[in-house]
């Protein structure tokens, strides 16, 4: 039996999502805690409490039982998208969300041939689901797209061999090179990711570097010079693209809302740091 | 004496306090007012040889009107449309207006910015200025880099000031070129309106990276457009130009007239699609073809133009490289009419709509179907270089119209929720139009940080058989209005009542308040 994903949302023409016009496919669930995540709905998987049924004003939401448990039900010709049960959810989820194959989501992919260069898969965290990434991208490649992955490098990408070998890259997002940094924006250790960095830029795998920039939450400057400095040696192997994205409020979960948006002037000043240390394709948001 | 049908004094009286309204009109710059003045004047002649039923069909209000003549005027002085042959022009330099060809890139341009005020057209600017970047390309290193750069800012400035109406139209491409290089440096920084620019597009011979550097163009100054080169040159041959909006004609030559049906109002007469099918478009297609042959006639046979006109005499156009376009307006409308009339709706009981459903789609084919066979089957004997048919062509309409969207566009509102089944749409429907028609989106400002996505869109949508596409940034200065582009800080001055230099300013904002044109779904 084919695998199945949660599939938060698919945008089918994304500008954002890698280099050209890609679709993008978001996966539910994932398993660290950003607390500038600004898609804190894509992070847990609904546990059916019902809450937002009663407070969707489309009664797109509707209660309905599979296998003799209590399930939430959508139904998206009736939904308005107004975001509602996304923020009554006390627990991260979001009810709009549909189970899916590799060839259920290669479907809705194949229409936009041929106006796409390939597809990006994000979240939630996609390589939770290696074997649904490996079959997908199979079914993408026959069809001669690009595959990329958009991931917080958690999982070691080398114990999926079979995954790599379909994947064109990954765009990483390193967060904060110190572990007491990046603990404290994620609640998780970085060993893994920086161990990926390096893997992947060996392999040649390594799309994109990711930052967001937060001042008040962790030393950045710092932080994107040892990064500079760490990656050095795989970018004189295979360049990569490093982008600086500023921290911005929207979506962001109320209690992480507060931080300061740094200034596109000092976004610059970092951008100039790593330019300084050899890097060129670096894009700032 | 030539004669002449006699008019009312009633309609002399009209037209002499219009006169008047106009010179007194503080919306209107000296060479405003010239122009609509001549057009009054032209208004009060009555010497075409109109068919029987026109007037029912032409002089109606705009929801009603079922064919349109665009202020062509009553006696049509000279064709709309005027391709000049810049590259011969350069070659030869001009008798009349007493130049030598160009040594370097000061003459070259000197001489281009003389001629232009010279092109006649239905404007009175010129509407074609030229292949650009061949035509300048062999003069650009004939000074250094910077003051190349310079002298092209300069010429385009020139244009932009005194070429008053933004239906002028430059050409590029497909292969990149030094000049096209500078161009677009100069646009980014300019963001001005004049002229039009369009991009001819060739896969494998327009390179990526010169792509992305008119994309960056595009989304700091909504030009260049972007032209399916292998589609035009396969029905126009290598020899064509894109003028005024978007208009596919000859080099050489151009294009005696234009007219348009309005095919949601000939819907409104139909009782059905059979009957609009097989009588009233029929009908309204027949008189229309014989008006333009009557205008046709009038220009070649009556007007003098072709004997007298200097860019006759020396070469730069020729009579038999002119055709003429029949335009139309509102399928979308005629569609969602005959299928309302019908009683054809969705299995949940809600209406069918043009641009989303596929039996809307296929209604629109048919209705384009009868319009181009009825056009191969209609000659006129003016019309040689195209087979002595007209050319069809989507027109982007009018600052008047009100419901009546552009040629075979989806209206504005109505944009499916997916770019991918808009285009899917279109690609039905622009193959029809050798002489033109073309969409139109604006993208995010995201896209800025990624011009590729634009690129890998414009290149599926050629593989579409697409033919024509405009992007502009949501947030830029320069707006494509429907074929043309203008100033938003213009017509924000326009609305409070100063005059503003540019005549198509009052266009768009005529198009602003009745085309909704700056609603259009945000890609």
């Amino acid at each position: 039996m084919e695998q199945k994903v949660l599939v938060n949302k698919i945008i089918p023409f994304s500008s954002v999502d890698g280099p050209g016009c890609r679709t993008a496919i978001f996966l539910q669930g994932c398993n660290i805690d950003c607390r500038y995540c600004h898609n804190p709905e894509t992070r847990k998987v609904c546990i059916n409490c019902g809450l937002c049924v009663e407070k969707c004003p489309a009664h797109a939401l509707s209660f309905a039982e599979r296998e003799g448990a209590r399930t939430v039900d959508w139904n998206q010709d009736l939904c308005c998208q107004c975001d509602t049960c996304i923020h009554v959810c006390p627990h991260d989820a979001s009810p709009r969300v549909q189970w899916m194959t590799p060839e259920e989501v290669m479907e809705k992919v194949r229409k936009q041939i041929p106006c796409i260069r390939g597809i990006s898969v994000s979240g939630g965290e996609c390589t939770l689901h290696p074997e649904f990434l490996t079959a997908l991208f199979r079914l993408a490649k026959q069809d001669g797209l690009g595959t990329l992955i958009d991931s917080n490098g958690m999982i070691l990408f080398e114990d999926f061999p079979a995954l790599c070998e379909v994947c064109d890259g990954v765009m990483l997002d390193i967060k904060a090179f110190d572990p007491e940094d990046y603990h404290r924006v994620t609640g998780a250790d970085n060993t893994n990711v920086l161990r990926n960095a390096l893997w992947l830029g060996h392999h040649g795998k390594l799309e994109e570097v990711r930052f967001v920039i937060v001042p008040d939450l962790y030393d950045t400057e710092r932080s994107v010079r040892a990064s500079g400095e760490f990656l050095r040696e795989v970018y004189a192997e295979h360049p990569f693209r490093i982008k600086l994205i500023a921290y911005r409020p929207m979506g962001v979960r109320e209690q992480y809302s507060h931080y300061e948006v740094p200034s596109q002037a000092y976004l610059g000043q970092l951008r100039d740091l790593l330019a300084g240390m050899g890097y060129q394709d670096i894009v700032l948001i | 004496m030539k004669e002449m049908r006699p008019i009312s004094m009633e309609r002399v009286e009209k037209t002499r306090q219009e006169i008047l309204e106009t010179i007194e009109s503080p919306e209107l710059t000296h060479e405003q007012k010239v122009a609509v003045m001549a057009q009054k004047a032209d208004s009060l002649l009555e010497v075409l040889d109109l068919p029987e039923g026109l007037d029912e069909l032409l002089n109606q209000p705009i929801d009603r009107q079922c064919i349109c003549d665009l202020f062509e005027g009553h006696a049509p002085m000279r064709p709309r449309y005027i391709c000049p042959d810049y590259e011969k022009f350069l070659k030869q330099g001009s008798e009349y207006l007493r130049l030598d060809p160009p040594k370097d890139l000061y003459e070259a341009l000197n001489n281009l910015l003389i001629l232009y005020k010279h092109v006649p057209s239905v404007t009175n600017y010129p509407v074609y200025l030229g292949q650009l970047d061949d035509l300048l390309e062999p003069y650009i290193d004939t000074v250094d880099e910077a003051t190349a750069k310079k002298l092209i800012k300069l010429f385009l400035k020139q244009c932009d000031r005194t070429i008053l109406d933004s239906f002028s139209h430059a050409d590029i491409g497909p292969k990149p070129t030094k000049t096209a290089l500078y161009i677009f440096e100069a646009e980014s920084e300019l963001e001005d309106a004049v002229p039009n620019l369009s991009l001819k597009y060739q896969e494998g011979v327009t390179t990526d990276e010169y792509m992305m550097k008119a994309i960056d163009c595009a989304l700091h100054c909504a030009k260049p457009s972007f032209a399916n080169h292998n589609m035009f040159v396969k029905e126009l041959g290598e020899r064509y130009v894109i003028a005024s909006c978007y208009n596919g004609l000859k080099l050489g030559g151009g294009s005696y007239t234009l007219c348009r049906l309005i095919l949601g109002n000939i819907a409104k007469r139909a009782s059905g699609i059979e009957d609009f099918e097989k009588n009233q478009l029929p009908y309204v297609c027949d008189i229309m073809a014989r008006y333009m042959d009557a205008r046709i006639r009038f220009e070649v046979e009556e007007s003098g133009f072709f004997e007298q006109n200097f860019l006759v005499r020396e070469g730069l156009i020729d009579r038999k490289n002119f055709s003429a376009m029949f335009g139309l307006v509102g399928l979308a409308e005629a569609v969602d009419i005959l299928l309302e009339k019908e009683g054809r709706r969705r299995p949940d009981g809600s209406a069918l709509r043009f641009g989303h459903d596929e039996e809307a789609t296929k209604l629109g084919v048919e209705i384009m179907n009868i319009i181009d066979d009825f056009n191969q089957h209609h000659t006129n004997p003016y019309c040689e270089a195209t087979d002595g048919h007209f050319l069809l062509h989507a027109q982007v309409g009018i600052a008047s119209d009100v419901n009546v969207t552009p040629g075979t566009r989806i209206p504005i509102g109505e944009e499916p929720e997916e770019l991918i089944d808009q285009l899917r749409v279109l690609s039905n429907f622009h193959h029809y139009f050798p002489s033109g028609t073309g969409d139109i989106f604006p993208v995010d400002i995201t896209v800025h940080r990624n011009p590729e996505y634009v690129l890998d869109i414009i290149k599926g949508a050629f593989r579409m058989n697409l033919r024509y596409l405009s992007f502009y940034s949501s947030n830029s200065d320069v707006i494509r209005v429907t074929g043309y582009l203008v100033k938003r800080s213009e017509l924000e001055k326009l609305n409070k009542g100063t005059a503003v230099i540019h005549d198509t300013t009052a266009l768009g904002l005529g198009a602003a308040k009745n085309g909704h044109i700056l609603e259009r779904k945000v890609r």
